[in-house]
């Protein structure tokens, strides 16, 4: 067992603090405060290879594995939870359907812009009617025939959408029908973001990640040819299903690069911060804090890590995910909470940033299954029984 | 074109302390001199426009991979380090004569020298080896200009209050400046194709050299005392808004005559 990142691993990881420090730190707070979409560090991220890291150079991306795509959005999240977001919902949920269910030419002509970072994916799953119940999907597809197999009319919406506005090609579940068994039949399309039709909605005034865009998507009478299904008819669930059992390794990084960073807050402060003639670390009640955040996140990291490893490695991970998911959502919460407890009142101060380390965190135990969901995911995997 | 990189590398900056032989600690973490990627980064851009390679020249102990893996994920073609324990405690002709009998054995059109290291304060190896290779010596470049034909390079050297343009017959050896521009962070795809680099490890019996001509015991000079800089009084930081901190400032400044 060796339990060391590779070398490959490591100048990731020190050429992401590189970047992160140098050139995404200094301009968070005005895209936090503003609520504004980081136009401009998104860019960037693309020539480095940031927006594919995990999938082949034939497809566009940087040819590395899920393990380094786990560091990177952990780097990302611990300097800016915003990003991290915006780059695990491009990366995972965006280009992943297209990875894992389109077509040779699918791939060409929408997955090899969005591996490169020229065009933003989103994922769009969500609906006002089917949050944790993702199968009760309202919106409809119906097939028109005509030259080429026709089109589908996609009519209904999609709610909670990360990076609405802001990307190019979106990746949506629809009813395309109903199974003999009265259960719905749902498919995956591939829409262009200017599709007739096709409209983004609202944008969410959120409790963190204000950086991020989420937002309402519309179909209405959006004409869709029929070669931009993804994957089979009525295989859409399956595959977006599929593509949250990976997106959990991504959101767990997210979590623990938030964690990371309240934790890196609190050492600092801790050592710093003087009261009663010396510094508040010396006192149990504050130090006991930090070793609680600092064995909480090293726990943390080696499940994700370990979840991303199995997967590379190609074997069963979807437990590992959902569990890596779940802990290290719980461990954020409550690692960003007490950052702000070691700092006293200056922690609830915007200034002291750990404030936003908890507003962020708190979407991890909810965006991609909540933490109940993966508990029957993980109740079911382990006691296989059907866990309601 | 050949373009060869010197590469130092040095304790991360900030992170300098001496070991007990008061020399600078190099089993810390390591990363490449400064000033070293902004020549790389020329060196890169050149070859990219013109067609060519760079290739990395490093001596120094087995922490200098990490940096040398960093570089090549930059861009460049293959690194060559030197290492060997009898280095240990060089002094600058002791290094100077491991680069010079490296060099012999590579072939480039172009030296590249960063302007000086973060931790030493020498800046002798780059004009020495010029010296001791017969090169031609452009210092403080801001520009660096190879001509079409390869048989030419133009320079522009820095100097107080401007620049003067200099040429001289390649090879030569080349110091650079920041002003050549900020060297690029390694793309992930540079740090997967660096996996396949090579890297060429050669010792002192490579290079045909004596272990005692190098090293501690062959050290021209000896460091006595280390002293840490004295202390200065505490800084005074203001906070205020730009309008009034100004104004507090110049009070200051006034209240010590220095304006
Ligand atoms: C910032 C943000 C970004 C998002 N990005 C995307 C995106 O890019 N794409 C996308 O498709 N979606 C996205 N979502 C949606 C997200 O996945 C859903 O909000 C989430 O799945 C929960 O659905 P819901 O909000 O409808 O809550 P509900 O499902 O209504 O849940 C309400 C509560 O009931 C609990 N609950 C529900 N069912 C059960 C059960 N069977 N057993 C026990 N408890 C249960 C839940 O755990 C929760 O506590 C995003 C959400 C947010 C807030």
């Amino acid at each position: 067992m060796d339990l060391d990142l590779s070398p490959e691993h490591s100048l990731l990881r020190d050429t992401l603090r590189d970047f992160l420090a140098n050139e995404v730190a200094p301009v968070i707070d005005e895209h936090e405060r503003a609520r504004r979409f980081p136009t401009e560090v998104v860019s960037k991220l693309g020539p480095m290879g940031l927006l594919g890291i995990p999938y082949p150079e034939e497809e566009g991306g940087a040819g590395l594995d899920t393990l380094a795509y786990a560091i990177a959005v952990e780097e990302i999240s611990r300097v800016w939870g915003s990003l991290g977001i915006i780059v695990a919902a491009h990366t995972s949920l965006g280009c992943g359907p297209l990875h894992v269910a389109g077509t040779p030419e699918q791939k060409e002509r929408y997955l090899v812009p969005m591996a490169q970072g020229k065009v933003i994916g989103a994922y769009g799953l969500t609906e006002p009617e089917a949050g944790s119940d993702s199968g009760g999907t309202r919106t409809t597809a119906t097939h028109q025939g005509g030259p080429d197999g026709g089109v589908w009319i996609l009519n209904g919406g999609k709610r909670f959408i990360t990076n609405a506005g802001q990307a190019g090609t979106y990746v949506v579940t629809a009813r395309t029908g109903t199974r003999e068994d009265g259960s719905a039949e749902i498919s995956a399309f591939i829409l262009d973001a200017d599709t007739p039709g096709f409209k983004v909605g609202r944008l969410e005034e959120k409790m963190g990640l204000h950086a991020s865009a989420t937002g309402e998507l519309f179909f209405e009478d959006c004409c869709v040819p029929a070669n931009q299904m993804l994957g089979p008819r009525g295989g859409g669930w399956r595959t977006f299903l599929q593509i949250l059992d990976g997106g959990r390794i991504s959101i767990g990084a997210m979590a623990l690069g938030l964690a990371q960073a309240a934790l890196d807050a609190s050492t600092i402060y801790a050592r710093e911060r003087r009261q009663f003639g010396r510094p508040i670390g010396s006192f149990q009640g504050v130090a006991f804090m930090v070793a609680d955040m600092a064995t909480d996140v090293e726990a943390a990291r080696q499940m994700v890590y370990r979840a991303a490893w199995l997967k590379d490695q190609g074997r069963d991970y979807g437990l590992a995910a959902a569990q890596a998911k779940l802990f290290a959502s719980e461990v954020s919460k409550r690692a960003t909470n007490d950052a702000i407890q070691v700092h006293g009142g200056y922690g609830y101060i915007e200034e002291y940033k750990v404030e936003r380390y908890l507003r962020d965190a708190k979407l991890t135990e909810l965006g991609e299954g909540t933490s109940q969901i993966q508990r029957l995911v993980i109740g079911r995997k382990v006691l296989d029984l059907r866990v309601v | 074109m050949r373009i060869l990189v010197l590469l130092k590398a040095v304790p991360v900056v900030g992170t300098e302390r001496l070991d007990d032989a008061l020399r600078t600690d190099r089993s810390v973490a390591l990363e490449a001199n400064g000033n070293d990627e902004y020549v790389l980064e020329a060196a890169l851009k050149l070859t990219e426009a013109h067609g060519g390679e760079v290739t990395l020249l490093s001596v120094g102990p087995p922490g200098a991979m990490d940096p040398l893996r960093k570089a090549l994920a930059m861009g460049a073609t293959r690194a060559v380090h030197v290492a060997d324990e009898a280095m240990r405690g060089s002094c600058y002709v002791g290094t100077a004569r491991v680069l010079e009998a490296a060099l012999r054995r590579l072939e480039y059109d172009l030296v590249f020298a960063g302007a000086d290291t973060s931790d030493g304060q020498g800046g002798v190896i780059a004009p020495a080896l010029a010296a001791r290779l017969g090169l031609p010596y452009l210092s403080y470049a801001s520009r660096i200009e190879p001509a079409p034909d390869g048989r030419t390079v133009t320079i522009r050297r820095l100097r107080p209050g401007g620049y003067d343009v200099l040429e001289a017959p390649m090879p030569a050896l080349v110091m650079g400046t920041q002003v050549l521009g900020e060297p690029r962070y390694p793309s992930l795809r540079g740090i997967m194709q660096a996996r396949n680099k090579e890297i060429r490890t050669w010792t002192l019996a490579d290079l045909g050299l004596d272990a005692r001509s190098v090293g501690a015991g062959a050290a021209t000079t000896r460091v006595l005392r280390a002293e840490p800089p004295a202390q200065r009084a505490g800084a005074t930081i203001i906070r205020e808004a730009p309008e009034t901190a100004v104004a507090q400032v110049i009070d200051l400044l006034a209240a010590r005559r220095l304006i």
